[in-house]
């Protein structure tokens, strides 16, 4: 129920992301979704591919390293009130929220949003209980 | 044969400025060469027999040598007596090289090592009366007088600088200001408000001081202040000018080091044309720093000192890593003690930042403190607002890459708090790209420094 994100290290200087998405490109790797969380000096990109086994191989051998993270990819109802519920699941099970971001893509009527929990099978456990889709990758990448 | 206390001298009730240019306290400056060489002899030979029986490094090099105190009959053999490393401090560290007890040692100072323990060194009142016999020497070289108002913003502390200058200074019977390193805003208000004549700091920082002076409006050229002792770090004539005609003062070059005794070991004099060294106490030599073959006077090589007079912790010939030469000729002042060229490299990979010594092994402790294995990493050196500024990048590795912010952040101020540690400096630490800094066949240049000496 969990799908694998990969991140890497940025430097912020100009280039430097084209050159991620380049490698990527030249080995006909689909990005699916990504974020970019920056700071003064630095810059780390999360992204969710199709084959991040792949992804990963040809990145590392273009000299970049590359972290693999489990994230938690859950269903949130596209409407006015749909985070505010999810993260009241969330919350009450006690799990805090590292970071998020969201996918390109739609689920039907609810939008498909990135989760890095503390506890990603707890969080699972609730958001399941509370009748939301969590999806894995067969889901995500058909 | 005992000389009477220096110190007695300086601080001369009865001497009046226009009776005499140079001060009483100066007269060993100006002792005949065949005086001054037959006292560095008795005292060469007390000094080894000394150490000779009580500091067990020394005994065991001179068995090695199958050498024996009686065997140093003239001053130029003592280039059959081994080196001292500085090593042998960290070797010996804390106490080892003592040749003193301890009931006897009066003071304990320390510096920067090459890892993370200080170097240790000690003082028995008879040194520190030395001590202060040579700063005085100093100061007066310089021109400064009982009545000057001196401030001192030397380090107080462990660091030899702060205290050096002030007993000295005080000895001299001058009214000193004991200001310490930092607080740009408080030295100014000082250096205006209590009529200030002698300013005692590094260089650069004597810069930084005068541009803030003139961001506030305070003109130096109006102030009293007419000397500055500047030392604790290398400095071009090119900077000399620039503070002689910002601030119309004469910008004097104190050497020292701790190993040694701390500030006083050789002063410029009114011709700045090289700086006298005190070798009644201090005696000089250069070698070749690779064969350790003793050059000539006039020759380039490393500084080999020994100290003729130090009770708590002789050192025999000891390597300074300083590159220079001896000048013999002559000096215009009228002084008979040689002369050292202002020095301009090292023979190792020490650095001068602000003043501190800094090891390149040293970011390597601190770095290791922090991670299991080393990355690359590269010291960048610049100069901003005439203050060295010193800047660490690391690599990025699989090893310390996190995928979240706050932990990069927390990894970087690690850094940054475990270089402090080791070193005393603050650093920008800047995180970088995997496998961007160059990597070298032999011995990583792990140096950029990009400070011009102007």
């Amino acid at each position: 129920m969990k799908i694998q994100q990969l991140s890497l290290f940025l430097e912020n200087k100009p280039g430097h992301l084209s050159a991620i998405c380049r490698a990527l490109a030249d080995a006909r790797i689909n990005i699916v979704t990504l974020s970019l969380a920056d700071t003064q000096q630095f810059g780390i990109v999360r992204l969710i591919v199709e084959e991040w086994q792949r992804a990963r191989d040809v990145l590392e051998k273009s000299g970049f390293v590359v972290h693999v993270r489990e994230v938690v990819a859950a269903t949130v109802p596209d409407r006015a009130g749909g985070m505010l519920e999810t993260l009241d699941v969330v919350q009450k099970a006690g799990v805090n929220i590292e970071y998020m971001y969201a996918f390109t893509c739609k689920r039907g009527n609810n939008a498909v949003v990135v989760f890095r929990f503390d506890d990603p099978d707890k969080a699972i456990a609730a958001l399941k209980a509370a009748g939301q889709e969590v999806l894995g990758s067969n889901e995500l990448f058909s | 044969m005992k000389l009477p206390t220096e110190s007695a001298m300086s601080t001369c009730e009865f001497w009046n400025d226009a009776d005499s240019p140079v001060h009483p306290a100066s007269a060993p400056d100006f002792l005949p060469l065949p005086q001054l060489r037959a006292l560095q002899l008795h005292r060469l030979q007390v000094l080894v027999a000394r150490a000779h029986a009580h500091v067990p490094l020394v005994r065991q090099r001179m068995d090695e040598r199958g050498l024996r105190p009686e065997h140093i009959r003239t001053l130029s053999d003592i280039a059959k007596l081994p080196f001292s490393l500085k090593s042998d401090l960290r070797d010996h560290y804390p106490f080892g090289l003592f040749a003193s007890p301890m009931s006897d040692v009066v003071r304990l100072h320390a510096s920067s090592g090459t890892t993370g323990k200080p170097i240790v060194v000690a003082y028995t009142a008879g040194d520190i009366e030395v001590w202060k016999s040579v700063i005085v020497r100093s100061l007066a070289a310089a021109g400064v007088r009982r009545g000057d108002i001196i401030q001192n913003c030397y380090g107080y502390g462990l660091f030899t600088g702060g205290l050096g200058l002030h007993y000295g200074a005080e000895a001299m019977g001058a009214t000193v200001i004991p200001m310490s390193g930092g607080n740009t805003d408080r030295q100014i208000m000082v250096m205006k408000d209590f009529g200030v004549t002698v300013v005692c700091c590094t260089p650069s920082y004597f810069l930084h001081l005068a541009d803030e002076a003139q961001k506030q409006g305070v003109d130096l050229h109006a102030l009293p202040v007419r000397v500055g002792i500047f030392g604790a770090e290398p400095w071009s004539d090119g900077m000399r000018q620039r503070i002689q005609s910002l601030a119309n003062i004469r910008a004097q070059d104190i050497y020292g080091l701790s190993e040694i005794i701390g500030p006083g070991v050789a002063m410029d004099c009114a011709c700045q044309c090289g700086l006298h060294i005190f070798e009644d106490h201090f005696y000089p030599e250069i070698i070749d720093p690779n064969t350790g073959e003793v050059l000539p006077d006039g020759a380039t090589g490393e500084l080999v000192l020994t100290t003729l007079s130090k009770e708590a912790m002789p050192m025999i010939r000891y390597r300074t890593r300083d590159l220079s030469r001896l000048l013999a000729e002559p000096c215009a002042c009228g002084r008979t003690l040689r002369r050292l060229q202002r020095i301009s490299a090292r023979s190792d990979d020490m650095l001068i930042i602000r003043g501190v010594n800094l090891y390149p092994s040293q970011i390597e402790t601190a770095l290791l403190s922090v991670e299991a294995a080393l990355p690359h990493y590269q010291i960048v050196l610049t100069r901003e607002a005439d203050l060295d500024q010193l800047e660490v990048q690391v690599e990025i590795t699989a090893a310390n890459f996190t995928d979240e912010v706050k932990s990069l952040e927390r990894l970087q101020k690690g850094i940054a708090d475990a270089i402090e540690h080791v070193t005393g400096l603050r650093a920008r630490v800047h995180l970088v790209e995997p496998n961007t800094l160059k990597r070298s066949e032999g011995k990583a240049k792990r140096v950029m420094d990009l400070r011009k000496m102007s």
